[in-house]
């Protein structure tokens, strides 16, 4: 292979590293108004009198818009295919909020200082209602979220307004009473993950004009153009042909921008004002009102026989989606099919989940989407299964590990066509040493070393949802413009999609342009999210390129006039098999009479979500006295079939671990007692530095995905999952304490050790 | 929102004096404090025209202009050969070196925060601190006085050869602490300064109270118990009152073994 | 207020608000490689020099910035393309966005530092956050830069 399975450079590289205006907010016209949010102080109450007439009135001030200026139609911001399964139960601006950080108002004007101080001069009357903000009382609570009569739910997910309930729901392989109750041991405990934020370094943030036809044009820095589109559309009732997005490059994703956290605020001051808008989040804001990782309680039962063979399991999911339902039935899902499937010898499982509405800010969606918390849990119960074994966690998944071939009643019935799960664990071991290091070694100091693991799956997009399409044209200079829907976050998406390309066409990476999308010219995306950019689009990069040089050789043969059969395409040039005749591309490309041009475009829908699988090790260095944790050292082998790219998946594992060590150890959203957010800058929400990350050491072992473009599965979500559990598990073997809720801090260690010592 | 209507570069002390005492005006240090406020001001006073960035070391002192830096602090060699490094140690936490390069001395003591690394650290020194009108007082009686309009124009430390050790423990690595403790000896005084407890530093000293030559473990550890209960704790996002207070216990044992080490 | 600097050896002179912040001056005089991560000077992104010192532009009044010289990324092109192929190859840039602060800040700190370990690095560099990249690939093409420049005769690898 050429192209793929090589480090090739990402195509926009050194435009980034130097620092080019490529972003958003550098590229917005300078004449744009700019548009700011007033947000509700209350966790819960009805807007009884609101006045603008005040901000009105100052000089440059464009428009004040409040909950009746606003259609009283309600949508979702998730960015989902249609029909979504996130409840329909927003508007632009509500006469009810429900969250401190709501938006209340809508403000635009000419410049920053004038815009703030019509905020300033809003008066605003609330009627304040009893929040609800412990989620485990959510649910049949008689204080009700979104009672309102147009809240609607277009998916069957077991939602229901009256109960506070965004979904919910059950489903069952065997008769898991029965098979636990015939084990010989047994775990039930519950575990606790938080809320986090994804902390893109570039915040949200959108500009919306009119052009010159009247079409509202919205750049935005989002995951989902497509989607974007559809959601402005349902917002502000204008049809979806009268609207246009286009992502430029965008300052990181990671589920975050998989919700359309802003567009819906520029764009209606622009359709009101006519005049172009700009909204640019605050780093505050993105931390009050913005999507981060539901906050889950999962309760996990796992039984096993004599010999440590895991028989059943039995999760139950209460997942916090907060105000809003954005992504909330389609996390909780995963917390249960992208964790039990780990576990090949399970004879039955049962697996129920609830969803509920708070009045904290609307969940959203953060890499990992619901298996990191799901997995967090049930890995952290086999380790204490193992723990009560007297069995070394490494052997116990050994024995009961998913294996190619097997059919996963958990994961959709799906059959598992590839899986090196057990050469990435006996990597793993190798590659921290853990024969020599489990379960701890004491050092001189009064510190003790120790080392913990946790296996991971997640998948490769939405079964029979994602769906992305690829047009290739060959151009005038005999080389190729690519344009697809998928979004490149700094995943490096356009360069791994360039070089399945060049594979499938026997040319250069370098021969291929990819363009930005842009919902007027790019062929369909559902988005870059659940993982699916690798698996789906290069996928349909493949069928593309097929189509593509049954054309050029089609084109080719009547040049040279002879049977296609006799003809091949070999990069440069199309050439007679039997004889000396050949015309290379770029003749073709302009070769007269002839009316077909060289382009073709294909759509890709795949039947099945193929999972990728991590291993992770963990060293940590614990103070016996205080508890305080170091992390040393994290391994992991990654098996996402094969590598495309070998450097961009190195990266992405180890951001993906970083982020996942961020949230084992401090990062936590937390309320005070009226729901104010006390996590509202990177001051007081912390996320790794470099010093925090110790040494991340990323290793390989690919099986063949065969349905996969080239082998390859996806990458870009599984990585964050290993490091919350991993981490635990190093901590019981050092100290043997179990720390069940996240983040696993130093006092919760100590805490721990306290406790032992009564 | 913080807003400036003029930046006022002063000439003089005494004109930065005379514009402080008015409630709108402010003296602005490295501003990276006051920019996260919401304030209105005046006039800004800007002290960075008098040549108070610099550190001069003398026979016996240190002065340490209040627009130093605390990268400035970090890098002076022999302001850290004095106190064995504890100063670096102290500010080496602090965001990032972009951060130390405009962070400044007199912001930090005159804001006296809770969390503050750099007053629990000075605080077990010899330090005073020099102001404008009141003159020259010791540091540990400028934490405790209310804030004032007075212009904080030097921070002074005098070289009397003691013994130093700073710790903090903090959740991630540049986060505020969740507790600091700095331990001096001079002679047979332990000087302790608890900070981040989350209450800003307060110092205790203690004369004689370790054996001479070779204390035990025992009785550090018994002075430690002592010397924690001096200081109040208390709760906050970082850390609850009771672990603040078991680690203040943990660290001053740390401390004096510290600066007991080389003694005997 | 009147004022006047020089921006990438450029003289300017302008009238300012007493508030104004360097980080937006520079980002209206085209410095568009300055970017904005925060409000409370945690993350670097807008890391820039003035009078050869790395300051946050998030935090420095323009006012401040009156008779000095300030240096930004567009002003180091070449040293940016220096360096910047080493996260190149490393695929060390993810989004970017982080980048010119990062890229910026090694750039002086390969004037400081002389040898610097890879502790040293990630200290000096603690400022400069990055979400995607899990800091790795950037102390890899960092320490194959600073071989390549003769600066750090560490192992790489
Ligand atoms: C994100 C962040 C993290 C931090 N983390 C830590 C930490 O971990 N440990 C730690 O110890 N500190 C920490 N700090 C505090 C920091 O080190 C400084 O102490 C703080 O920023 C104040 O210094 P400044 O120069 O910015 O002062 P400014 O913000 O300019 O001023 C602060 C106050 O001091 C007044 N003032 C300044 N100079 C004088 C003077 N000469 N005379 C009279 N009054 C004066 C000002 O009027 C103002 O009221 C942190 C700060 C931030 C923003
Ligand atoms: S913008 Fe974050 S430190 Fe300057
Ligand atoms: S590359 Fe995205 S924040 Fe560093």
């Amino acid at each position: 292979m050429r192209s793929v399975n090589q480090p090739v450079r990402k195509k926009d590289a050194m435009s980034l590293v130097t620092g080019q205006p490529v972003y958003t907010q550098d590229i917005a016209p300078k004449d744009c108004l700019v548009v700011k949010i007033l947000r509700s102080p209350y966790a819960h109450a009805l807007i009884k009198e609101i006045k603008t007439e005040s901000a009105m009135k100052l000089s440059g001030i464009e428009c004040v818009l409040t909950y009746k200026d606003v259609p009283d139609k309600r949508f979702t911001l998730a960015g989902q295919t249609f029909p979504e399964p996130s409840p329909y139960d927003r508007l632009i601006l509500d006469e009810k909020v429900r969250f401190i950080g709501d938006a209340v108002a809508i403000v635009a004007g000419d410049n920053e200082k004038t815009v703030d101080k019509a905020l300033r001069r809003i008066k605003v009357k609330y009627d304040i209602l009893e929040p609800i903000l412990d989620f485990r009382c959510a649910k049949d609570n008689e204080v009700l979220i979104h009672p309102e009569q147009n809240w609607r739910s277009l998916c069957n997910v077991g939602a229901d307004n009256k109960r506070n309930l965004c979904a919910s729901g059950e489903e069952k392989h065997g008769d898991v009473d029965e098979i636990i109750g015939g084990c010989d041991w047994i775990i039930e405990q519950t575990y606790h993950t938080k809320a986090n934020q994804q902390v893109t370094m570039e915040t949200s943030r959108t500009f919306t004009y009119l052009d010159e036809t009247g079409k509202l044009t919205c750049v935005t820095s989002t995951q989902i153009p497509f989607h974007v589109k559809r959601i402005l559309s349902n917002a502000l009732e204008l049809p979806e042909s009268r609207i246009r997005v286009i992502k430029p490059r965008i300052g990181g994703g990671f589920g975050a921008k998989q919700t359309a956290v802003t567009e819906v605020y520029p764009a209606i001051v622009t359709v009101k004002t006519g005049k172009p808008a700009l909204i640019v989040y605050t780093r505050r804001e993105s931390f009050i009102a913005s999507s981060p990782r539901h906050e889950n309680e999962i309760k996990v039962r796992i039984g096993a026989d004599k010999n440590g063979i895991i028989k059943g399991i039995d999760m139950i999911t209460l997942s916090n989606t907060g105000a809003y339902g954005e992504h909330g039935p389609t996390t909780v899902g995963l917390s249960g099919h992208k964790s039990l499937p780990l576990y090949g010898k399970v004879e039955a499982y049962h697996f129920r989940y609830d969803v509920v509405y708070t009045n904290v800010m609307s969940a959203g969606a953060y890499r990992g989407y619901g298996a990191t918390q799901g997995i967090f849990a049930l890995e952290s119960a086999v380790n204490e299964l193992a723990e009560k074994m007297g069995m070394d966690p490494v052997q116990i998944r050994e024995i009961n590990m998913v294996r190619e071939g097997a059919v996963m009643p958990a994961y959709y019935g799906e059959t598992l066509n590839s899986c090196a799960l057990d050469r990435c664990m006996a990597k793993a071991k190798e590659m921290i040493g853990w024969d020599e290091k489990y379960p701890r070694i004491n050092l001189k100091n009064g510190k003790v070393r120790s080392v913990g693991v946790s296996m991971a799956m997640q998948g490769s997009g939405i079964a029979n949802v994602d769906t992305a399409g690829v047009l290739i044209k060959v151009n005038a200079a005999g080389l190729y413009d690519m344009k697809i829907g998928a979004t490149d976050m700094g995943t490096g998406c356009d360069t791994i999609l360039a070089q399945i390309a060049a594979e499938c066409l026997h040319c250069s990476v370098d021969d291929i342009t990819v363009s930005g999308v842009d919902t007027d010219v790019s062929p369909y995306d559902s988005g870059s999210y659940a993982s699916s950019t690798t698996y789906v689009t290069g996928n349909a990069v493949v069928n593309t390129c097929e189509t593509l040089v049954e054309k050029i050789r089609d084109k080719g043969a009547r040049q040279l006039g002879c049977a296609i059969e006799d003809v091949e395409f070999d990069g440069a040039r199309v050439y007679q098999v039997d004889a000396k005749e050949s015309i290379n591309l770029k003749d073709l490309t302009v070769a007269v009479g002839s009316d077909k041009e060289l382009s073709a475009t294909e759509l890709f829908c795949s039947p099945v979500s193929p999972p990728p699988f991590v291993v992770g090790m963990a060293e940590v260095e614990i103070d016996k006295e205080t508890g305080k944790i170091d992390l040393i050292d994290y391994v992991a082998v990654v098996d996402c079939g094969t590598v495309i790219n070998t450097n961009l998946v190195r990266l992405q594992t180890e951001g993906g671990i970083a982020q996942g060590i961020g949230m084992a150890l401090y990062e936590d959203i937390t309320y005070g007692e009226s729901g104010r957010n006390f996590s509202n800058s990177l001051m007081q929400y912390k996320i790794p530095t470099r010093l925090d990350v110790g040494r991340i050491r990323v290793g390989f072992e690919s099986s063949y995905e065969p349905t996969g473009p080239f082998g390859a599965k996806s990458i870009g979500e599984v990585v964050i999952n290993t490091p919350a559990p991993a981490i635990a598990n190093a901590v019981f073997n050092g100290v043997r304490v179990k720390v069940r809720e996240l983040p696993i801090t130093a006092e919760k260690i100590y805490n721990g050790m306290k406790q032992k010592n009564i | 929102m913080i807003t400036i209507n003029n930046f006022v570069k002063v000439k003089t002390l005494a004109e930065a004096y005379q514009l402080n005492q008015k409630r709108t005006n402010v003296v602005i240090g490295g501003f990276m404090w006051l920019k996260m406020g919401n304030r209105k001001i005046q006039n800004a006073i800007d002290l960075s025209g008098l040549g108070l960035n610099k550190i001069e070391e003398t026979d016996d002192e240190f002065r340490i202009g209040s627009m130093c830096t605390l990268r400035d602090l970090e890098l002076h060699e022999g302001l850290n050969n004095e106190c064995q490094g504890a100063l670096k140690e102290a500010v080496y936490h602090i965001v990032g070196v972009q951060f130390r390069n405009g962070a400044t001395v007199g912001g930090s003591i005159y804001g006296r925060y809770g969390f503050s690394d750099v007053l629990t650290c000075l605080m077990v020194l010899d330090c005073y601190v020099e102001l404008f009108k009141g003159g020259i007082i010791s540091l540990k009686e400028f934490a405790k006085k209310k804030y004032d309009n007075d212009i904080l124009v030097r921070i002074l430390i005098k070289k009397d050869s003691r013994k130093v050790s700073y710790q903090s423990q903090r959740n991630a690595k540049m986060d505020f602490p969740l507790i600091a403790v700095a331990v001096a000896k001079k002679k047979n005084n332990i000087f302790v300064a608890v900070g981040a407890r989350p209450m800003k530093a307060k110092l205790i000293q203690k004369s004689g109270c370790l054996s001479e030559q070779n204390p035990s473990q025992e009785e550090i550890a018994e002075f430690a118990d002592w010397a924690k209960g001096q200081f109040s704790y208390g709760s906050n996002m970082r850390a609850s009152k009771e672990y603040r207070e078991y680690l203040a216990y943990v660290y001053i044992k740390r401390g004096v073994k510290e600066v007991l080490k080389d003694d005997h | 207020m009147i004022i006047k600097l020089w921006v990438n050896d450029k003289k300017i002179t302008d009238e300012i608000d007493g508030d104004a912040i360097l980080l937006d001056f520079l980002r209206d005089h085209g410095c568009y490689s300055v970017k904005r991560g925060c409000e409370t000077s945690n993350c670097g992104l807008c890391t820039v020099l003035m009078d050869s010192k790395l300051v946050l532009s998030c935090s420095t009044l323009v006012a401040r910035a009156d008779g000095k010289h300030v240096i930004t990324l567009e002003g180091l092109q070449e040293e940016a393309k220096e360096f910047g192929g080493f996260l190149a190859d490393q695929g060390a840039e993810q989004c970017g966005f982080c980048s010119p602060g990062l890229v910026i800040s090694v750039l002086t700190m390969v004037k400081e530092l002389k040898n610097p370990s890879d502790r040293e690095i990630s200290e000096y560099l603690s400022g400069n956050l990055c979400r995607c990249s899990g800091y790795m690939g950037q102390l890899r093409a960092i320490k194959r830069y600073l071989n390549q420049k003769g600066a750090q005769k560490n192992e790489i690898s």
